[in-house]
């Protein structure tokens, strides 16, 4: 396997009033195509920051970030932004639909970023929907859906413009032993069956387990590294 | 193209979601209506009074005053000049073989208002047998023309309107005379609706103002006769007076007078925009505010910047555009076509109808818009500065 993401020597400060704080100083990582991976660790290890480095939402102060072969962390706003659109799914722990949007318009938002006609759009909606198994909710509003449904459907916007790589922020962290258990088997089946990349931030072992292998970061390096 | 649509998808999500914060954006309504109901008030009511006065007038009619009079009021002509007036260039030959010349008289006399009950100057025309012929627009409505000699009136129809106890058959007292209303006369748009008019040697005799006139009304044969006739009134030795066309004299009147009530409903109407303008920052800043998390994920997935921007400022605009329509509505509901009345050039009072125009309308919801743009751009610039990160959209 090929690298996906890999982060060279990559430095993250935060500043705290007069106070500079180093969440990463010289992170060194890669992931492979097709693997997926969970991240654990305490509160305050970096865990957030990295997700956001790994999706473009933040810069890192120096080193480099690379997807795919193509640096990305020169990108301007902009490129960042498009390159989010095209290469980049996110699964939030709180779902993050648009209230007054139905499922199916939740899902069809990252195709508003591109060029595809309105039927090609539906077309991909639907597709999507029936991977997570909500065809019949597509109508729905998110406040007619269940909590597993709502994630469902925040899965299905993240995958309907066919992203490479997903990135999850405690994607079951809202939700019971069950349906947390239903959601982790649909992110392994997508790794499996269609070769997405998954990186997955959590605190919880039990989902961690999914994964196919588990990373410990710890004050801002990788302290530990189980299969 | 994706700009265009992810833009659009942003403004009707906006647009839709502006029922989750109801109370908050109808009160942001609510203010701007008000703000275009109160300006487009006084707008209609100037607008209604300078049609009113602008109406009046006729383009082939001079009125004739003492030279360096403004108003009738403070003007004074002698029978000999109203007479030799008739001599002059261009004026038109009645089917009596006479020129179509009235000498009239504008006094001020005391009636009570209906709306307040209170006291209030009226005019008193004293006009001649030329009196309907010099105003093509005026024609009596009810009862018949004062008869010459006599102590008889007429009462315009918005006089009537305005004023109490001027019915037909009723008698009035102005002074140490009783008068009886023997007719009602109707000259639609015009200031002479809220007149009473006299035989002009009845109100001379009365009012001892031996045999002069204040003012003299000229018919023209036509617009084009006026230069040469107002050129006589000015050369001729022994008038010396300062002509004009009608329209003229009342669209000077118009301006002046327009101002004053244009003049007290601005400032206001800018006062009221200013608090409704805090009132729709801060509704503005609750919706970005509480769709934080909203931004947040739509700028994490891709979209741009621009949209937020966009689909605040554009929820800004509907709430104005709202307020705006509602705005007109209750002005056009509330006040169009109201009658009203008040002070005119001559210290009397000037019945006219409340007119909403498109113009005035553009004003009042051109105004209502600037609140929504100023409203919106701040607010605007904060959704689009809202970082993509991932613990924003949490």
């Amino acid at each position: 396997m090929s690298a996906l993401i890999q982060l060279n020597n990559v430095t993250k400060n935060y500043r705290r009033g007069k106070e500079g704080i180093a969440i990463f100083d010289g992170l060194t990582m890669s992931i492979e195509k097709g693997d997926f991976v969970a991240i654990m660790g305490p509160s305050g290890s970096g865990k957030t920051t990295l997700l956001n480095l790994l999706g473009g939402t933040d810069r890192c102060d120096g080193g480099q970030i690379i997807f795919d072969g193509e640096r990305i962390d020169g990108y301007s706003e902009g490129q960042l932004a498009a390159w989010r659109a095209r290469s980049v799914g996110f699964i939030f722990q709180f779902y993050n639909l648009m209230p007054v949007l139905t499922a199916a318009q939740n899902v069809e938002l990252p195709l508003m970023l591109t060029k595809l006609p309105a039927k090609k759009r539906r077309d991909n909606v639907a597709t999507a929907l029936k991977i997570v198994e909500l065809s019949d909710r597509a109508k729905h509003k998110p406040k007619e859906l269940s909590g597993g449904q709502q994630q469902r459907v925040a899965i299905a916007r993240a995958i309907v413009s066919d992203p490479k790589l997903l990135l999850c922020d405690e994607p079951t962290g809202d939700l019971d032993r069950n349906t947390a258990n239903d959601i982790l088997r649909t992110l392994q089946q997508l790794n499996r069956e269609l070769g997405k990349t998954i990186i997955m931030v959590t605190h919880d072992p039990e989902a961690a387990r999914f994964a196919n292998r588990t990373l410990h970061l710890d004050k801002g390096s990788f302290a530990e590294v189980t299969a | 193209m994706s700009l265009m649509s992810q833009t659009r998808s942003v403004i009707a999500m906006n647009v839709r979601s502006i029922p989750q914060r109801l109370w908050m954006s109808l009160a942001t309504v609510v203010s701007i209506a008000l703000v275009v109901a109160v300006l487009l008030g006084f707008l209609s009511l100037a607008n209604g009074f300078n049609q009113t006065l602008k109406g009046s007038g006729a383009p082939d009619v001079a009125i004739v005053l003492r030279e360096g009079s403004e108003a009738e009021l403070n003007s004074t002509l002698s029978r000999e000049q109203v007479d030799l007036l008739g001599r002059g260039p261009g004026v038109k030959i009645g089917a009596d073989g006479r020129p179509i010349v009235s000498g009239e008289l504008l006094m001020v006399v005391d009636g009570i208002k209906k709306s307040s009950r209170t006291k209030a100057n009226m005019p008193l025309r004293g006009v001649g047998a030329n009196g309907l012929l010099v105003r093509k627009q005026a024609k009596i409505s009810q009862g018949r023309m004062f008869s010459p000699g006599s102590n008889e009136i007429v009462v315009g129809a918005g006089l009537l309107r305005e004023f109490e106890g001027f019915e037909l058959g009723k008698s009035v007292r102005f002074g140490a005379q009783t008068w009886r209303v023997v007719g009602v006369f109707e000259a639609p748009g015009t200031v002479f609706e809220s007149e009473l008019w006299a035989d002009a040697p009845v109100v001379q005799s009365l009012f001892k103002r031996g045999t002069s006139f204040q003012t003299a009304r000229v018919v023209l044969t036509s617009p084009t006769a006026l230069p040469a006739f107002v050129a006589y009134a000015k050369s001729e030795p022994r008038l010396q007076l300062s002509a004009q066309s009608e329209l003229d004299y009342y669209a000077a009147q118009a301006e002046r007078s327009g101002l004053l009530i244009r003049y007290f409903g601005w400032p206001l109407g800018i006062i009221m925009a200013i608090g409704a303008l805090a009132g729709a920052l801060n509704t503005m800043y609750a919706s970005v505010s509480s769709r934080a998390a909203e931004i947040a994920t739509l700028r994490v997935i891709g979209f741009s910047g621009f949209s937020a921007f966009m689909g605040t400022m554009v929820e800004a605009l509907v709430l104005s555009a709202i307020g705006a329509l509602l705005g007109v509505t209750i002005c056009a509901i509330g006040f169009n076509g109201l009658s009203a009345s008040t002070l005119g050039a001559g210290f009397t009072q000037v019945a006219f109808r409340v007119q909403i125009g498109p113009e005035i309308i553009g004003q009042a919801v051109t105004l209502a818009l600037i609140i929504g743009l100023v409203g919106g751009i701040f607010p605007g610039w904060r959704a689009a500065r809202q970082k993509p990160l991932l613990a924003l959209a949490a």
